[in-house]
Parts: C-alpha cells; sequence; structure tokens
C-alpha cells in the first residue's frame, strides 16, 4: 500500500518547481489584467477572429487530453478490468485538474464575465454551446465529488463512508455527461457548415471528438505514467500500458476508416493530397497522429518497448492536438481572412494554468493516495528535474 | 407580419446617406480606422451599415458598383440559435435583436453566422456584439428603418416580405437585372434582398452559402441527445451491476475453495 504520509503535508519545493510557480504567478497576475481592462488590450483577438488560443487551446485541446478521466472510469469501475485499477486514481486526478483547467481558461476567454451564469436561467437550448456549457460545469462538480473519496482518507474522514456509498452514480453520471459534451465540442463546428474546410467539417464531428477524446485518453496516462515513474521513483508495469494503449490502437482504427469513409462519402478525398496549408496539415494529423501510432500499437516488438509506448502516446497526444488546432485554426483560415497570432499575455495565462495544474498534480500525488505502491522519498528528485519540465511540454 | 427590406445595387449611387441615419439612429461613432463608405468601407463595432464601393466588370467595360452591406436578418438566425443565453432573438415583425443583458460574451454568434455580420467591442472592458438591429423600434411602431427612410436613390424600399419577393421577380423580368434575388434561399432566406445586373460574387457576396437553414444542422445533433444521454446512461448501470455482481460470485467461489 502506499507510504504516503497519513497526517502530515508535504511539498519539497525544487528549482523546477519554483520556476512553474513562478510561471503560475505571471499567469495569475495576467488574467487579473485582463478581466479589469477586458479583452482587446490583453488578447490580440478581432472579428477575424473571435476565438484564439484560450478556446482551441485551453479549452478544445484541454478537455480532450482530460479525456483519460472518463476513460478510465469506464474501464475501471464499469467494465470492472482490473488490470488497469492501479491507473485509475491518477488518470481521474489528472482529468479532475484538466478541467479545473478549463474552467478558468473559458472564464478568461467570456468577455462579459460578470454575465457567466446567464445560461443557467436563460435557457439558450438551441445552442450546442449550451449543452457543452451544463455538461462540463456538472462534470466538473462531478468530478470534484469523485475525489471526495480519496480526501475523506485523509481529512473530514467521517464522510468518506458517505462518498463510497454514492460512487456507483457519480461514476455512472461521470460518464454520461462527458460522451455529451466531448462530442458536443464537435458538434460546436457543425454549424461551421461552408466555413470550415471541408477536410474537417462533417456532420460527423461530434463522433470524430468523442472517439479523439477516448483514444487519447490510454495515451496521455502512459505519458503521465512514464513522467511520473521517473519523478517518482517507481517502476512502471509496461504490461498494463501495452493492454492500455491496445485499447486505444483498436478505437483508432476504426476512427481511421471513419474518417477514410466519411471523406469518400463526402466527395472530399480529392482535398487530401491538395498540397495546400490544409491538406498537409490534415496529412500531419493522420499520418504522424493515427498511422504512425497504429503501426506501433500492432507490431509487438515495438509495442512492448518502453519506446515505443512513449513514442506511441507522445504521437497520439499530438495529433490530438493537432486536430484540434487544425479545426480551430487551419480549417477555418480561409473562410475568416484577417491575421491572428496569440499575443504575449494569451501564451502567458495559457502556460500558467498548466504549469498550475502540473504544480496541483504533484501536490496532490505526494499528499493523498493516489500512485500504489508510491514511495516517497525514494531519491526521486533528481530526475525531476527532466521529467516535470516535459510534463508541461506534453500536457501543453 | 414579416417585414423585409430590398436593395437595388443598380440603383445605389453611393451617396451613404444610409450610413449618416444609421450613426445618427444608433448613436454610433465615427472611427478613422473603420471607414463606412468607400473602396475600403467595413462593418464595425461601430458601423452597423457600410457602403462599400466595388470596381467590376461589366463584359469588357469597367464599371462601379456600391454594395450596401448590413445584418441579413436571417428567416432562422445561425446566430440566434448558437446563442446560448439567449441573447439574440428573431422578433416577429422580421428584426434579428441582441440585448446585452442577456449576453455572456462568448462570441459563438459571430463564428456562427454565415455572413460574419456581428462585430465585438474588443476595446470595451465589458465588451457588447454589435450588428443591425434592423432599427426594431421603429419596424415595431411600423415606421421604416432608418436607412431606408433616408435613400435619395430609391435603392432601398420596405415593406411585407413578400411583397418585396413579388417585386423584385417583377423587375428581374423587366430585364436589367440578373436573375437571382439575394438572400431569398441564402441561408434558408433572409429578411434583406438584394438585386443586381452583375453577379454577386463579382460584387464581394458570399454565393456559396448553403440554403439549408444553418440552426437545423446543428440541431438535427442536438435532438439526439436526451435519448443518448438516458440510453448511455442506463447502458453503463447495466453494466456496473452485472460486472459487480460476476465479481462477488467469482470472490464466492474463491472462498468456498
Amino acid at each position: 500500500m502506499s507510504a504516503v504520509n497519513a497526517n502530515k503535508w508535504t511539498f519539497k519545493m525544487t528549482p523546477t518547481r519554483y520556476v512553474l510557480a513562478a510561471l503560475g504567478l505571471l499567469g495569475a497576475v495576467l488574467m487579473l489584467y485582463r478581466l479589469v481592462f477586458g479583452l482587446g488590450s490583453a488578447t490580440n483577438l478581432n472579428d477575424h477572429w473571435p476565438w484564439g488560443l484560450w478556446i482551441g487551446f485551453d479549452v478544445l485541446t484541454g478537455v480532450a487530453l482530460a479525456g483519460g478521466g472518463y476513460s478510465t472510469c469506464l474501464l475501471v469501475h464499469v467494465l470492472r478490468v482490473k488490470k488497469f485499477t492501479p491507473i485509475a486514481r491518477s488518470a481521474m486526478l489528472t482529468s479532475l485538474i484538466g478541467y479545473l483547467l478549463v474552467m478558468a481558461g473559458l472564464f478568461m476567454d467570456i468577455g462579459r464575465w460578470f454575465n457567466f451564469w446567464r445560461p443557467f436561467v436563460s435557457w439558450g437550448y438551441t445552442s450546442v454551446l449550451f449543452e457543452v456549457f451544463w455538461c462540463v460545469s456538472l462534470y466538473t462538480m462531478i468530478q470534484l465529488l469523485e475525489f471526495g473519496e480519496i480526501a475523506t482518507e485523509k481529512v473530514q474522514k467521517p464522510w468518506h463512508g458517505f462518498f463510497k456509498k454514492i460512487m456507483p452514480v457519480l461514476f455512472i453520471i461521470g460518464i454520461v455527461l462527458p460522451t455529451l459534451h466531448q462530442s458536443s465540442l464537435g458538434s460546436l463546428y457543425v454549424i461551421e457548415v461552408g466555413k470550415l474546410y471541408p477536410l474537417w467539417w462533417s456532420m460527423l464531428l461530434p463522433v470524430f471528438f468523442l472517439m479523439s477524446s477516448f483514444f487519447v485518453g490510454p495515451a496521455m496516462v502512459t505519458v503521465e505514467t512514464l513522467l511520473g515513474s521517473r519523478a517518482h521513483g517507481h517502476k512502471v508495469d509496461l504490461g498494463v500500458l501495452q493492454s492500455l494503449i491496445k485499447v486505444s490502437g483498436y478505437l483508432m482504427l476504426v476512427y481511421l476508416v471513419l474518417k477514410i469513409v466519411d471523406l469518400y462519402y463526402r466527395g472530399a478525398t480529392g482535398l487530401v493530397f491538395g498540397g495546400n496549408l490544409e491538406s498537409n496539415m490534415f496529412l500531419l494529423e493522420m499520418v504522424a497522429g493515427i498511422i504512425i501510432p497504429l503501426i506501433i500499437c500492432f507490431t509487438p516488438g515495438l509495442r512492448k518497448t518502453t519506446a515505443g509506448l512513449a513514442t506511441f502516446s507522445v504521437l497520439v497526444v499530438a495529433g490530438v492536438i493537432i486536430n484540434r488546432m487544425n479545426v480551430v485554426f487551419t480549417g477555418m483560415a480561409k473562410s475568416s481572412g484577417g491575421f491572428y497570432f496569440p499575443s504575449f499575455i494569451e501564451w502567458a495565462v495559457s502556460i500558467g494554468l498548466v504549469a498550475t495544474g502540473v504544480l496541483g498534480y504533484l501536490f496532490i500525488v505526494e499528499n493523498f493516495n493516489i500512485l500504489q505502491g508510491h514511495q516517497t522519498g525514494a531519491k526521486p528528485l533528481v530526475k525531476e528535474k527532466k521529467a516535470t519540465n516535459q510534463a508541461v511540454k506534453y500536457s501543453a | 407580419m414579416s417585414k423585409a427590406v430590398l436593395v437595388d445595387i443598380t440603383r445605389c449611387v453611393g451617396c451613404g446617406s444610409c450610413v449618416v441615419a444609421c450613426k445618427l439612429w444608433n448613436k454610433l461613432q465615427y472611427r478613422q480606422d473603420a471607414p463606412a463608405t468607400g473602396s475600403e468601407a467595413v462593418l464595425a463595432a461601430e458601423n452597423w451599415t457600410a457602403v462599400k464601393k466595388v470596381e467590376s466588370k461589366k463584359g469588357s467595360e469597367k464599371v462601379w458598383r456600391f454594395v450596401k452591406e448590413q445584418c441579413l436578418h436571417c428567416d432562422e438566425p445561425a446566430c440566434a440559435s448558437a446563442c446560448f443565453s439567449k441573447a439574440i432573438k428573431k422578433t416577429k415583425e422580421g428584426p434579428v435583436v441582441y440585448d446585452e443583458k442577456l449576453c455572456v460574451g462568448c462570441r459563438y454568434c459571430m463564428l456562427a453566422c454565415p455572413f460574419s455580420i456581428p462585430k465585438y467591442e474588443w476595446d470595451k472592458t465589458f465588451p457588447r456584439v454589435r450588428k443591425c438591429q434592423m432599427c426594431a423600434g421603429r419596424v415595431a411602431k411600423g415606421e421604416k428603418p432608418a436607412c431606408v427612410e433616408v435613400c435619395p436613390a430609391g435603392a432601398l424600399t420596405y415593406g411585407k416580405h413578400e411583397e418585396m419577393i413579388k417585386a423584385a421577380k417583377e423587375r428581374i423580368s423587366g430585364g436589367g437585372y440578373i436573375n437571382h434575388i439575394f438572400g431569398e434561399k441564402e441561408a434558408g432566406g433572409t429578411s434583406w434582398l438584394y438585386l443586381s445586373d452583375l453577379p454577386f460574387e463579382q460584387l464581394g457576396f458570399r454565393t456559396n452559402v448553403t440554403t439549408k437553414p444553418l440552426p437545423q444542422y446543428s440541431e438535427s445533433i442536438l435532438r439526439l441527445t436526451p435519448a443518448v444521454g438516458l440510453g448511455w446512461g442506463a447502458v453503463l448501470t447495466g453494466l456496473y451491476v452485472y460486472n459487480r455482481r460476476r465479481n462477488e460470485i467469482a470472490r464466492e467461489e474463491k472462498e468456498k475453495r
């Protein structure tokens, strides 16, 4: 069992953690600046590009990469695949932190933030965003309650029995809600018919977004586990990770076939090798993010090595990031016109949020029972620097 | 009854009276960085309408045309359907209007609009979405929109929607126009209709707009939400109970042995 200290709180600051804290603090100050002085002075958004980095990266990509929470919850708690149990808590913790960051990013992005609560009472139910708003808010609540089970092992212990009792309900609602909003984030762009480049626009956008958020889950968990094992000095069970990425692999195979059928059905196959920016970015997304990982996944010699696992996961995560960026930026460039590149504040806020998330994750992992077989104080801090740097890069 | 404005591009002389009337009636500012008339004219937070000078060709002859731009007030507006706090609504008289009290500032309306009409007050701390309101207050009282009222060239005609379509068809059959009423079918039909003697794409109109009302695309998917949610929830509950029971049985059998 865990060696996490039962009652004491620890958080050892290392040079990397000071850097992360500084980035987080800078982000917080700039967020305050944005709230006071408005979007125009803080961002490079304009009438051609009403949505930018904060929506494209912090929200759309953030939610997708947090998909490891609900996919792991489904595998471990509903399907009861026992071998995945050791990774369940860390996957769901990453998801919780991911969603808290998404909420912060969204709050930064809404122009009239004092009005953020309006959709709770003024129901624009014809809007896809309405569904996203409700599902994401409720799901964040559900995840906080799910974390209650872990938290009450250490604080407010009398409540532990209560949380244990309600967990099954939380698990099921906590899978239904992400299923709905992960797909809805794709549906958001269905109304861009004729504006979003046909390589991406499809009535199947919700299905593609849902599937990719599911198969990126195991990849994120693998990245995180490999990094975590280096940082916290515990051994990784490669067998678990291999089975886990095979779940991704099968789903990606279906995704690939569906993409091809969809392009063919809409008569957009000719655009794939068009040689323009759109087609090149599409090929990059599909080859680097789907096809190469699939080859690794279904070649046992490659899949069984740590390097193979790491390459697979990094490529899949990168592929999903590129996919979301392509939908928000590459695919919209032609119809939007104008020019947009994120401002310093937009970058700094996004980086600051991720840095805060990494620190939060580390704090919780070191003070609650998240990683099974986790040994605190087992001379891990030497390698920590490199590992957390990469964590920032990968979770970015 | 739903109202409409018919814009006859062949009659517009580019005087810009409509722009002045719009600015005065809606208390909008003149901004150097966003001209509302001339060849650089653009819609902007303070330009709810703009008259753009377009140089084009009719046969081999070089010609000027003046294109009045403003919100087209779709019959089934994508912006209103995309608004998640009901800040944008279509009124029964035709205007698509914005209520800043309800607006959260997500800007999804700007993305959803097939004609990229809504603009934003980027320089304000609490920006509003800005676009032509078709003088909804005047229209509700039975008056013409301010721009129509002042047009000295007879380029703007205001009336009942079906009458404007009829008038447009009569003018087309009289000759001198291309056989296309822009706004009759675009985006499922709009309250502003255009007539021209030159193809609309030559004048900078977006002519590849779908004729199916845009809200129908997303609403056909949204409609599935309750069924997917409840169905998926039921399946998950079933699986959860089944797998838990299977686990219990496995454990009991282990203990027996």
